[in-house]
């Protein structure tokens, strides 16, 4: 399949001009979403392409909009419902907890919630406590939600377009500091399955289980201690909920060392649930206890210093990496 | 209520000190001496301005992502916001919070806020705090026309009005949520109506005009001192600038911005004719508060430039959980 080189922003894009090609029941809902392409620009083009209907400009009402997404997906449609930043998802939550989440399952299967939460998290750019939470623990936490948080141009199409044709609710996290990010995706009709880990690198030595941005802080770590002799193998989930724990055990066991880099705060994070489930499937594997790498357990700091002390750097996973073998 | 020739000079200067201080931030953010976003107040200061005239210092007022004029104009050290602007650590939030974060307890300003409609329940809330005590004071909620289609809005309005508690809702009715007219998201573009459902008094008002924002905002505060309850007051006025900086404006209807900068209706142009011509202040005098005020805001910006970065101890202060 020919591939070219975009950015996570394209990827993103295209993977929505395609699926509302393909299926008249998918539409996109949000603030700005429609006619000025998004505020990130995800949706550039879609209104144009699409028309007002099916590209659906939102008052600032977070509950009631996302809530309408969930009902026209109980009644049939597929929304894909844009929640411009995570924090804001906050005012958002019954309709994606109590209602979403619930249906299916609550309903003894009579029907099921087809409907794409996209939004974007983390910290980075100095927009402090209330526009840089990394909240995927949340989503993970209740049963019912499948989380995917893609790291790459190619991830972010794939994963999109199989969430966008999932029936069950899909939260969908993107990350603010990934979208002018660039890599190979291919043209057209291609998807990557939901519940797939994906072995970004490969290394004999330890493994680093990262998702996210922490992908790519991984991956240039990999390189700086690859000039020190560690080898790294770098595993990305991909899709944090359902967790694809056999790659990950399947690495470990080659490795015997786990390393897990997450942006959410440590306590009770997503870090915390892989050390879990690595230690009940690969403990006797383990040449050396697991850690975990998280930002620290504080509201994220405007202050530029403060700010990167808070969250994982490349220099940080460097550090803990050594610790393995020192 | 008529404000005194003193109260008028000292709303001219106020004014005058958002808009310069507005200018120094900016100025900063393109510098990149600044990071994150920031939302400009310029051409909505006489909204601030004439309501915070109208209230006590240790009345309350919830702000917004927009929120520099809210807090100049509630009595606010230039000196602390702009270090805090850069991050610094004897900024107002020892650099933790940032533009869309600023707080000052000590004068009622319950903070700016990154969460649209995140101030409404918390003005609310305040609101209850004086009825509770019976102390006689009020709160005010600033929020913008995007704002106002937010579901905590009608519920917090239905509480207030129920309870009769002393707080003044204040819409500012600048024309944009972010990158779209607000026009596009109203079913009834009258947004008086929306305090019809639960019976207090909503005004819309030339926001603009710095007297009669005071006036309305006076009456409003009576009104809730005496345990009368809610208002509603919509000051329309125009976003003069970008969403943020760097906004592209390519939403925006050409030569429309123009018409809001004229001495007709920009806020501080045509109170300064007003000023003049009602023979409260001569022009000298005007020359000598712009004078005053630029130096203030230099002052500021030194202060700010001059000022420590947070220590990285300051990381772990105020965590308890
Ligand atoms: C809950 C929430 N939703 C969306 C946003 C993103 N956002 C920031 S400002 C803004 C527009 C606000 O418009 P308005 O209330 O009219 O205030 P203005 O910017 O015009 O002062 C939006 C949508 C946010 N910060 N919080």
């Amino acid at each position: 399949m020919a591939e070219r080189i975009i950015e996570y922003r394209e990827a993103l894009n295209e993977a929505l001009l395609e699926e509302m090609e393909r299926d008249l029941a998918v539409f996109i809902m949000g603030e700005d979403v429609g006619q000025y392409g998004g505020v990130l620009k995800i949706s550039k083009g879609i209104y144009e392409r699409f028309g007002e209907k099916r590209a659906v400009d939102t008052p600032i009402s977070e509950n009631g909009f996302t809530a309408i997404g969930v009902g026209a997906a109980l009644a049939g449609l597929r929304p894909v419902v844009e929640l411009m930043y995570i924090d804001f998802a906050c005012l958002a939550m019954d309709p994606i907890v109590n209602q979403a989440a619930k249906a299916r399952y609550m309903f003894g299967g009579k029907t099921s919630v087809p409907i794409v939460f996209r939004t974007q998290g983390g910290g980075g750019r100095g927009n402090a406590a209330q526009h840089s939470q990394s909240l995927e623990a949340w989503y993970v936490h209740v049963p019912g939600l499948i989380v995917i948080q893609p790291s790459t141009p190619r991830d972010a199409k794939g994963l999109l377009k199989s969430a966008i044709r999932d029936d069950n609710p899909v939260i969908f996290i993107e990350h603010k500091l990934l979208y002018n990010t660039k890599g190979a995706v291919p043209e057209g009709e291609w998807t990557i399955p939901i519940g797939k880990a994906d072995v970004k690198r490969v290394g004999n030595h330890i493994t680093v289980v990262a998702t996210s941005r922490m992908v790519l802080l991984a991956l240039s770590a990999a390189e700086k201690l690859a000039e020190e002799g560690i080898e790294v193998e770098v595993v990305d989930p991909r899709t944090l909920k359902p967790l694809d724990i056999e790659t990950i055990a399947t690495s470990v066991k080659k490795t015997h060392r786990l390393l897990v880099v997450n942006e959410g705060a440590r306590t009770g994070g997503f870090a915390a649930e892989v050390v879990t489930r690595a230690y009940e499937e690969v403990f006797d594997y383990l040449d050396a206890p697991i850690v975990r790498l998280t930002s620290e357990d504080v509201p994220l700091p405007y202050s530029g210093a403060l700010e990167m002390a808070a969250i994982p750097s490349e220099e940080k996973i460097i550090q803990a990496v050594r610790g393995f073998f020192s | 209520m008529i404000a005194h020739d003193d109260t008028q000079i000292e709303m001219y200067r106020k004014m005058l000190l958002i808009r310069v201080f507005e200018e120094q931030a900016r100025d900063f953010f393109m510098k990149n001496v600044m990071r994150g976003s920031t939302h400009m107040y310029i051409g909505q200061e006489a909204i601030a301005v004439g309501v915070c005239a109208a209230l006590e210092q240790n009345d309350y007022i919830t702000s917004t992502h927009r929120g520099h004029g809210h807090l100049l104009a509630k009595g606010g050290n230039p000196d602390l916001m702009m270090a805090e602007l850069l991050g610094k650590a004897n900024g107002y939030c020892k650099g933790k919070g940032g533009s869309m974060h600023i707080a000052d307890l000590s004068i009622g300003n319950l903070g700016a806020n990154g969460i649209v409609g995140g101030g409404i329940g918390l003005a609310t809330g305040a609101a209850f705090a004086c009825y509770y005590r019976d102390d006689g004071r009020v709160a005010v909620s600033f929020f913008g026309d995007g704002a106002i289609n937010q579901g905590v809005f009608y519920e917090c309005a239905n509480m207030a009005a129920l309870w009769k508690l002393p707080v003044i809702y204040v819409c500012e009715r600048n024309r944009f949520a972010e990158f779209s007219y607000t026009d596009r998201y109203f079913a009834d573009s009258d947004l008086t109506k929306r305090a019809i459902p639960f019976g207090f008094p909503a005004v819309a008002i030339d926001g603009n005009d710095v007297l009669k924002v005071y006036e309305t905002a006076a009456e409003a505060v009576k009104r809730a001192r005496i345990g009368q309850g809610p208002t509603l007051i919509v000051a329309n006025t125009y976003r003069i600038m970008g969403h943020t900086i760097g906004d592209p404006l390519n939403y925006r209807i050409k030569g429309e911005v123009e018409t809001w900068q004229t001495e007709e209706r920009d806020p501080i142009l045509r109170f300064e004719k007003h000023l003049i011509q009602q023979e409260i202040a001569s022009i000298e005098q005007l020359q000598q508060i712009k004078a005053d005020v630029h130096q203030r805001i230099e002052h500021a910006a030194q202060f700010a430039l001059n000022s420590p970065e947070p220590p990285p101890s300051a990381l772990w202060e105020d965590i308890y959980a």
